[in-house]
């Protein structure tokens, strides 16, 4: 039934930004091919408790809702709007100034006007006047209040899974509004209903059973990583033995399952290794806790607290003094917002201290976790890793920054001080696109689906674009960024829009530049291409 | 329609209390029944509202990042956009309160001919709102001479900057004719930017086309119809002591001016005008990045249920064993 996708890039960028003639609520949603998910299967929903558990598909007429389920939701809508000011508060106080209007990726990538964050929000604003403020119930549709029907829910849906949560929105509201904060209590709503889409429930199912988003069982994460120091070796000459749920090591690391999977992220998993043998760091992987990453986060806080709970409980069982977290942008929002509340306090830890400068992270006092970009930078500033950049002089670099780690924490000179160590020929993208201004993958929040691959090349569009901008000007071919899910999404991205720029995480290239006790002289980098002007000598 | 409503809506207001006034001597009721009617909507509203936002708790740490983290201590924080305590949020609430910062930041996206996206600044948004906030702060302090029987310091200092250039008989208020403008702009950049246009409803224009009915209504009774100031003192010091009187000689026009401000009042805390109290509470805005640092406290956190590690090692013994991976239980098969 599924026709493939094929439309140009010269198509998909003919976009238009005049919204049509009629206004918003006389315009039916449309389930457009290649924009939404699948519906999410039974059997992942009823493997972790979720209500409404059954086969559903988003394109059928008939979802198979509870007989009540307008009540399910309204009542879900009440309890949220009594727990999280923000929903109450960002229900109330949207000026439609319009100041947020453009800003979203999905609306510059795609120009359907739902797609403004102000409107996004106003689809489900209108159910809120209408069943919970006295002008809306008052004034029904001149209030812009609406009753909550099959086709508006479905409206709401299909909108609430084309926000990625990046929050670029908010970054640019007078009040602050986060549109991510009013998706992610839609998508609570929609779980309240069996509604997820089966890119999110099955990475959560699995991640809840297994420990990680794409199923890598015990051994299978043993075995990745060996074939990972079996490619350093030819790289280096260094033979890594790292140790898994070992008990009494001093650190935890924790890295999104992503970087054990699929390349490019495989390469980052190896720059973390030589780093931490080269530092001689007394650490411990788990496959327990073998995700950083949440995708329950996108399902609800409850399933994310539940997925998350497992770092604190490993730190505790294996007795670590600290965690150490690899490079992913979703787990970043969770880990430095999220997890001290959920499931701290953390008091069976120390603070953070690099056991090779002695810094002491004061940043992660309470939460005990700091990121790899920041443990990193402390060692360059501090003399203590011995860089050759000059062997990754064959990349002009940009740097991609990952919307959580800028939006949700502030984390953006500590890369690119390890980048600009690292690399010679660095080239920043326009400043209205990086910092707390960067452009979403378009395809973070489970979005990272292929059923949904038109959407995700709009949704990046504007990222490829200042991209494109970058290569054409200075010759860019490598993005660097800390996420896995840009890792994973990027590469097609980049693949359909600016075919020529590979995607890289940061320790990749930390690991391409690291200068090993005892290494052989390097002729290939971590992909495994020789190293030009350096190619092994016949 | 959503427009055409809005000055319905305003002309039957200035109507009613015109009538009211001129043909049935309702001069009590529109001097000093809704008044007073509207002032206590607005205070018990305004509470109200604030009441029931604070009610809500906030259970996560959740501030919008604008710029660089606390972090190491050699790389420069962005204080006012990434705020790591109190004083640093007092910063980067009073730029955004009285300042506008982020309207300041905007930019607008556009798309070239050769189908690229390029942003450009954009400031007319920040310099409409700003205007039109200050000037109606400034106006709103000017009529404190109706309500105090000697003029606070600070009205003589608004008085002479805002009438500096001494135009016209009485002198010609800036303020007064700037923000009927800003107002006026911000009406219009409702109907001519397509997308704004789009989004706006009858409860974004109806606050302006009102505003812009008081300032005019304002303005006529300054520079057209003159009223009598001295009754009109009269009238608003007895509304203030509650010993209302309506004296004689003011003219209908002022009851309209009356009414539409007593209508704004009734009409703000039901409305999105209610930002000027929430912008205050807006947790993305107002706490401290420093989740890290603090362990923030959810009030309703609750127990759930997780797959535990003991679970985990009965499901993946053998496996865990096969592959030199230490386990808690050794010689236990399936759970056993
Ligand atoms: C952070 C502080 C504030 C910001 C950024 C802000 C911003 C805005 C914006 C963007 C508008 C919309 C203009 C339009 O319709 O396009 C507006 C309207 C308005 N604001 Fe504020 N405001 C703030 C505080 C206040 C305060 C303290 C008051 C106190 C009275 C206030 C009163 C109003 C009124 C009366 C309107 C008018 C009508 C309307 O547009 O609906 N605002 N404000
Ligand atoms: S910028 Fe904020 S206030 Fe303005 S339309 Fe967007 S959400 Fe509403
Ligand atoms: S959070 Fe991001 S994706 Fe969602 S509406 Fe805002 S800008 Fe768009």
């Amino acid at each position: 039934m599924a026709s493939k996708f094929s439309a140009t890039p010269e198509e998909l960028s003919k976009i238009d930004h005049n919204p049509p003639k009629k206004g918003w609520m006389d315009t039916p949603v449309e389930f457009k091919e290649h924009t939404f998910c699948w519906g999410a299967k039974g059997k992942n929903l009823a493997a972790l408790e979720l209500p409404n558990a059954r086969d559903w598909s988003p394109a059928d007429e008939d979802w198979k809702l509870p007989e009540n389920w307008q009540k399910i939701f309204l009542d879900g809508m009440k309890e949220r709007l009594g727990k999280y000011r923000s929903f109450r508060l960002f229900m109330d106080i949207c000026v439609r100034c319009g100041a947020c209007a453009d800003k979203c990726h999905f609306f510059i990538g795609g120009g359907d006007p739902k797609n403004m964050p102000v409107l996004r929000a106003e689809l489900l604003r209108s159910i809120y006047r209408r069943y919970f403020t006295v002008s809306g119930r008052m004034f029904g549709r001149a209030a812009r209040a609406r009753d909550l029907t099959i086709d508006v829910l479905k409206e709401l849906w299909y909108y609430y899974y084309q926000c990625t949560e990046c929050r670029r929105c908010s970054v640019f509201c007078p009040y602050g509004i986060d549109q991510a904060e009013i998706t992610i209590i839609g998508r609570e709503l929609f779980n309240l209903l069996g509604l997820n889409i089966e890119w999110i429930a099955g990475p959560v199912a699995n991640c809840y059973r297994v420990g990680n988003h794409v199923g890598l069982e015990p051994h299978t994460i043993t075995s990745s990583v060996e074939f990972f120091c079996d490619d350093i070796e030819d790289v280096t000459g260094i033979r890594i033995n790292p140790t898994f749920n070992r008990k009494g090591a001093e650190i935890l690391f924790v890295a999104p399952s992503g970087d054990l999977f699929a390349d490019p992220g495989t390469y980052t998993a190896m720059g973390y290794l030589m780093l931490f043998h080269e530092l001689g760091l007394d650490y411990t992987w788990s496959t327990y806790a073998s995700e950083g990453g949440n995708f329950g986060f996108f399902t609800s806080n409850e399933m994310g607290k539940r997925l998350n709970a497992k770092i604190y409980a490993e730190a505790k069982r294996l007795g670590v003094k600290w965690i150490l977290g690899g490079e992913c942008g979703h787990m970043w929002r969770v880990l430095h917002q999220y997890m001290d509340t959920w499931n701290g306090p953390a008091d069976f830890m120390e603070v953070p201290v690099s056991p090779i400068t002695g810094t002491r992270f004061e940043n992660a006092k309470s939460t005990k976790m700091v990121h790899i970009a920041e443990f990193t930078a402390d060692l360059i500033k501090h003399g203590k890793l011995k860089l050759d950049p000059s062997r990754n002089n064959h990349l002009n670099v940009t740097w991609h920054d990952s919307c959580n780690p800028s939006r949700a924490m502030g984390l953006l000179d500590e890369p690119r001080y390890v980048l600009k160590s690292v690399c010679n020929n660095f080239y920043e993208m326009p400043e209205n696109t990086i910092r707390e201004k960067t452009f979403c993958c378009g395809s973070g929040t489970g979005l990272n689906a292929s059923e949904n691959i038109e959407l995700r090349m709009r949704g990046g569009f504007p990222r490829a674009n200042a991209v494109k901008h970058v290569r054409d000007a200075h010759g860019v071919n490598m993005m660097s960024c800390i996420c896995a899910i840009d890792r994973a999404t990027l590469k097609a991205l980049m693949e359909y829009w600016v075919p020529d720029v590979e995607i890289s995480g940061l320790h990749e290239l930390v690991g391409n530049a690291l200068i090993m006790k005892g290494e052989k002289e390097r002729t290939l980098d971590l992909r495994l291409v020789p190293l030009p002007g350096k190619a092994a000598k016949e | 329609m959503r427009i055409l409503f809005s000055f319905i809506a305003v002309l039957a207001l200035v109507l009613i209390a015109y009538a009211g006034v001129k043909t049935a001597n309702l001069q009590f009721l529109f001097g000093v029944v809704v008044p007073y009617a509207a002032i206590a909507l607005f205070i018990c509203g305004f509470i109200y509202r604030v009441v029931k936002w604070g009610s809500s708790p906030v259970p996560f740490c959740i501030p919008t990042t604008r710029g660089q983290q606390k972090s190491l201590p050699w790389i420069a924080q962005n204080k006012l956009g990434n705020p790591s305590n109190t004083m640093e949020v007092i910063g980067r609430m009073f730029l955004e309160v009285f300042l506008f910062r982020s309207l300041f930041l905007n930019t607008k996206t556009e798309m070239t001919s050769s189908n690229r996206v390029v942003y450009g600044s954009e400031k007319f948004l920040w310099l409409a709102s700003i205007t039109f906030h200050y000037t109606f702060l400034i106006v709103l302090l000017r009529h404190t001479e109706f309500f105090v029987p000697t003029a606070p310091f600070f009205l003589d200092i608004i008085k002479s900057v805002d009438g500096f250039f001494e135009i016209g008989l009485p002198r010609l208020f800036l303020t007064g004719a700037v923000l009927l403008a800003s107002t006026a702009y911000l009406f219009a950049r409702r109907l001519y930017i397509p997308q704004v246009r789009y989004i706006s409803l009858a409860a974004d224009y109806f606050p302006l086309v009102l505003i812009i009915g008081i300032a005019i209504t304002g303005m006529l009774m300054r520079y057209v119809y003159l009223t009598d100031l001295v009754s009109v003192k009269v009238l608003a010091l007895g509304l203030l002591s509650f010993k209302p009187v309506i004296p004689e000689g003011i003219g209908p026009i002022f009851y309209v001016h009356l009414f539409l401000v007593s209508v704004l009042l009734a009409y703000f805390p039901l409305s999105k005008l209610m930002h000027m109290g929430g912008v205050f509470l807006s947790p993305t805005l107002n706490m401290a990045n420093d989740s890290r640092m603090t362990r923030h406290i959810n009030p309703w956190n609750y127990p759930v249920h997780v797959h535990t590690y003991e679970e985990y090692e009965d499901d993946f013994r053998e496996k865990m064993i096969g592959a030199g991976i230490p386990v808690e239980k050794e010689g236990v098969v399936n759970g056993k």
